[in-house]
Formats: C-alpha cells, structure tokens, sequence
C-alpha cells in the first residue's frame, strides 16, 4: 500500500528540467562589474528605445529637437540649459548623444548579427566537412585578417558608397573571419565527441548534426565574442563617422560629432568631451559584461 | 545455428598518419587488415582483444562512423560498402551501437527523453503523437522512470545513462546491436545489471549482438561465440566453450591464463615478451610473431590464415594449419 504511494506521488510530480539560465545569472550577478556593465547597457537601450518611439510618435521628450540647427546659440559653453553646451551649429549635445544612442546599439546589434550569421556557416562547414572545403574557407579568412580591419572597412566603403546601412555591411563582413574561427575550433572539436557520433549512428543528416548536436554545445565561445563584438562595431561605426563615410548630416551619431569637433577641440573642448565619453561608457560597458558573461559560461570557472 | 545476418569479409581500415612528402615515407596505420566473420541471427558474437587492436574500429565501420579502406560487409546479403551516404543512412534502422563511455555519448543539451525520441523522429519510424508513448515504454523497458525524462543526462548516474543509451539503441528497433564495451566504464556491481538487461532484451526483441570487449570475463558470460583479435588480425574464432576450454591459437591460450579466476589457482600464466608493436609498419607475415612462446624456425615472414581446425573453430597460426 505505502509503495503504491509513492509511485503514484512520483509519477505526478513532472520534474521541471534544471534552468541553465538560472545558474548562468547567479554567477554572473557575483561580478561587480559585469552587473555594472550589464545596467549601462540596459540604460543605453533604454534611452534608445525612448527617443525612437517618442520620434516616431511625434513627441519631443529630448529637451532640444538634435537636429535643429540654432546660429544664434552656437558655441554654447555647458550650462544650465545647455548641460553639454551646443556645437558649431548651436545644436544642443546632450540631446543628440541621446538621440546617437539607437544608432551606434544599432548598429552594434546589427553588425553582430549579420557577422555571426555568416561566421557560423562558414566556420561550421569548414570545421565539420574539413578537407578541401575547411582549406579554402579558412584561408580565404585569414587573407581577411591579414588587412587591418578599419582600412578593410574603409575600402569596402569606397566600393559600396556611403551611408549606415552600408557601413554595417563594411563593419559585418570585416569582423565575419572572427567568427568562423572561434565556430570551427569548437566545431573541430565537438565533432569527435561521442555524442555527435551517436547523432550520427540513428541517422541524422550533416544539417542537423551541425545545428542540433553541434552548435548547442559550442555557443558560450560564440556569445562572449558576439558580446565584445558589439562594443567593437560601435567603435568601428564611430571610427568611420569620424572619417566621414557612416551616417549622413544631420543625423546624430557619436563618431561623426566627434569628427565635426576635432577643428574646435582648443576653442570648445566640451563639443569633443561628450561624445567621446559616450563612446567610451558604451564600449566598456559591453566589455565588462562581456567579460562577466565568459567567465559565467564557463562551468570550471562558475563561483557557486 | 540461424542464418547469417551480418557477414565481414576481408574487411580493412587504414588510417593514414603522416602523407610524407610527395608520397615518401608515407606512415599507415592499419588498425584493421583483412578480417573476416560471420555473425548468425539471435546470437551474440564476442570480439576480444587488448587496446588498439581494432576491434572499436570494426565496430564503429558497421555503423558507419568509419568508411572501409577495403573489403565488404554484408547485412543480410545486402552489400552496405559502396552505398551512397542516403541509402547508406537507411540501414541506422538496422544497426545501432552502443557506446563505451555513457558520460560521452549523450547530448548534454538535449532532455534524455528528447534523446530517445530523437532516432524515432528523424527516422520517422511512428507519427508524432505516438513517440510519446514509445519514449514512456522504452524508458520504463529500460528500467527508467517516465517522470525523469525531462531531466539532462548530467543528472544521472553512469549505469543509468548508459541505459538510456540503450534505449535510444532500442529506439529504431533495430535487428543488430554494436556493444562497444558498454560496461566496461561502469561499476562491477552495475556492469551486471547492464548485461542482464542487454540479454533479457535479446531474448525479447530477438536481437543481434556484437559483444566488443577487453576482458574476457564479460565476454564469457554474454557471448554465444568469440573472435579474438591481435593487432587488426583475427587470429581465433569459436563458439564460446570450445574456445575457453580449448584455445588454439598462442595469442589467445596466453589472454586465457591471464585472465583472474577462483579456484584452480596453481594455473601456470604465460607471461608473453615484449609490448604490442606498433600497428604503423607492423611485422610483416604472422604479427603475433616476435612475442610468441610456441615460435617455431618458419614462423617469421609466414602468413596464416584462418583456418577451421575443428567444425566451427578457426585458427591463424601455422602450427596448427601443419605446414
């Protein structure tokens, strides 16, 4: 009677399978400063999200529209109403770092994902069918490499003209070989793990070996690069505003109003300062998380 | 005896470990060189044989993990060698293997009831709302809980998961099992739990096994027949008794006495000289040649084949062959 019990208590309580998640949280809220890292980037998406939707919606939360060109207040020191002061054009800064906000995540978030994507096929074919194909692939990326990569991005500017959503494509091709290099070393080696063998053995085509079997197993590599990636592209975008070649006038972005600057950068520092240290917090916060975020996805290395 | 259900002949495996230069001194590493074997349907064929000497490697070229550098298999009078990768693919029905390390074998990401559904689904063996109730049997037939199929395999212990690699060997339905020592990285108390199932399954779903093993031990206590392997050479086959109680062949009368036993303990071992050679350049002719205790003036250079001594029991070795 008492063992009939138990059976049935045991066959009703579905066990719930552990949350990986969970652990991955617990120890990552144990470094100071990926939870640093992690607030900013929630206070930059935020800010992002706000000023596009208010935009779109026709409201101006932003105490100065960023865009609005003012000769009478241009040069305006960092004051009470300007709180980073106005550029050459009298434009209020503190308004268009918020406003350049969404376009450097954006382009971050997208450089990352148009890079990933590619990088893991062509990491994954190279790792997984090996031979020729792994030869030709991953000699074609190491020429890749072998240019440095803003004048690589720059030169890909030059053929496919101006423009941001041109600029992504620049940045996303130049950082693709990154990312099939890390994919086809963990690839490489989950291959010969018994469990892809086994995938094998009841039948699986490569397809699905590769992203059922394989890739599960090797994405923490893949998601602290994608994490560092994206503080990457922003300083790539902001490299290449400054140069000129990403987003066109009057749009605000971080690297262009620093290149705008530099002429004044004696007579009005404040007008370099700001954007400067926008980029700055943006790239280190997604570096201390990133950080943060490879040490949590290593299981010998999680703090319990 | 059945029929045949699985037939190997002259099959090799050559791995090629240095490719030289311009093809000098190319380095082959032959872990399997012409072995043949039969194995009947409903029996259990045992294949010993120290580390390295390619009995993983036979096993492994059954399920296709390996493609034969030579030779044929047979699957019921088909020929699998030379199949295209997608009719190839359609035997995974048929043949399914055991893994040696549980700890290896099973997705760390996948629930093991995602594990076991798995070769039903891409095989589409059942329609969908009936794998649900396949995984529950599988799992309850393999003596595990339906309510711990949500779990991940690092939740369980080594002789549970290897029961779940049963489960999913079972899956397919398949007519032979490729054991590859599937007890030998488990607890002596667990491995006979193991092997009682793996008999009481063949005995149920009438199966096929391929029994690899290191030990002879195990190897006795499950086997209908065994082949013994020396350096990717057969060198004896016969059914399980004659071969205990009668080994012909040098290499396997020296495995025997090492093997530990109770009882007769003033059993004389044959301590055999010397390591395994190298399996890269191996001795030319007989390879159990440079360690063996019954080597005679004609022995080196010479290669036996095998041979049917008795009916039934084959041995390689050229004192027995009378030449």
């Amino acid at each position: 009677m008492a063992l009939k019990k138990t059976a049935a208590v045991e066959l009703t309580a579905q066990e719930k399978p552990e949350s990986e998640l969970k652990s991955i949280w617990e120890s990552l809220k144990l470094s100071k400063t990926a939870v640093i890292g992690m607030v900013i980037i929630i206070l930059l998406i935020l800010i992002a999200l706000v000023t596009f939707i208010t935009e779109k919606m026709g409201i101006q939360i932003l105490p100065y529209n960023p865009n609005e060109a003012d000769m009478s207040a241009s040069f305006v020191a960092p004051c009470a109403e300007h709180w980073f002061g106005t550029d050459e054009l009298g434009r209020d800064i503190f308004s268009r770092i918020m406003d350049g906000t969404k376009i450097s995540l954006f382009v971050g978030f997208s450089v990352v994902i148009f890079s990933m994507f590619f990088g893991i096929i062509l990491g994954a074919v190279a790792g997984y069918k090996g031979g020729v194909i792994d030869t030709v692939i991953m000699r074609f990326m190491d020429i890749m490499l072998s240019i440095p990569g803003i004048l690589f991005a720059i030169t890909l500017m030059a053929a496919l003209g101006k423009g941001l959503d041109k600029a992504i494509i620049a940045i996303g091709i130049v950082s693709i070989p990154e990312y099939a290099r890390i994919v086809r070393g963990s690839v490489l080696s989950a291959k010969e793990s018994d469990y892809t063998q086994a995938a094998r053995v009841i039948g699986n085509k490569d397809i699905r070996i590769i992203f059922k079997h394989i890739l599960p197993n090797v994405i923490s590599p893949i998601i602290v690069r994608a994490t560092l990636g994206i503080s990457g592209a922003i300083l790539d975008t902001a490299a290449l505003g400054f140069l000129g070649l990403g987003v066109q006038p009057p749009l605000a972005e971080w690297g262009d109003m620093l290149g705008r600057a530099k002429g004044y950068i004696f007579s009005a520092p404040y007008t370099l300062v700001f954007p400067g240290l926008a980029i700055t917090l943006a790239v280190l916060a997604f570096n201390l998380f990133g950080d943060g975020l490879s040490d949590a996805l290593d299981p010998k290395s999680r703090k319990r | 005896m059945g029929e045949v259900i699985l037939e190997v002949q002259h099959l090799s495996k050559h791995f090629t470990v240095d490719k030289g230069t311009f093809g000098k001194n190319k380095k082959v590493l032959k872990a399997v060189d012409d072995v043949s074997f039969q194995i009947h349907k409903g029996e259990t064929f045992g294949l010993v044989g120290e580390s390295g000497c390619g009995k993983t490697t036979i096993g492994k070229m059954l399920v296709n993990l390996y493609q034969p550098s030579g030779g044929k298999i047979l699957f019921e009078g088909e020929e699998l060698t030379g199949l295209k990768p997608a009719q190839r693919r359609q035997y995974c029905k048929d043949i399914q293997l055991i893994f040696q390390d549980p700890y290896a074998s099973l997705n760390p990401r996948m629930t093991i009831g995602d594990i076991i559904a798995e070769p039903i689904l891409i095989n589409k063996l059942l329609p969908a709302d009936q794998v649900e109730e396949r995984v529950t049997y599988l799992l309850n037939r393999v003596g595990l809980a339906n309510h711990q199929r949500n779990r991940y395999p690092h939740e369980f212990s080594g002789g549970q998961r290897q029961r779940v690699g049963i489960a999913r060997a079972l899956a397919v339905e398949p007519k032979l099992i490729v054991c590859d020592e599937p007890v030998s990285a488990l607890d002596v108390s667990i491995q006979a739990q193991v092997l009682n199932l793996l008999s009481e399954l063949q005995e149920e779903f009438g199966l096929t096994y391929l029994f690899i093993a290191h030990g002879l031990n195990v190897v006795r206590h499950i086997s209908d027949r065994v082949g013994v392997m020396y350096l990717g050479k057969m060198v004896e086959i016969g059914p399980k008794k004659e071969l205990y109680s009668n080994p012909l062949h040098p290499y396997t009368q020296a495995l025997l006495s090492a093997a530990p036993s109770i009882g007769n303990k003033k059993k004389e071992r044959i301590i055999l000289k010397g390591d395994v050679p190298s399996p890269i350049n191996p001795p030319k002719g007989c390879r159990f040649c440079g360690r063996c205790f019954k080597k005679e003036e004609g022995c080196e250079g010479y290669v036996p084949e095998l041979k049917e001594i008795s009916p039934g029991h084959f041995a390689a070795c050229r004192l027995l062959s009378g030449e």
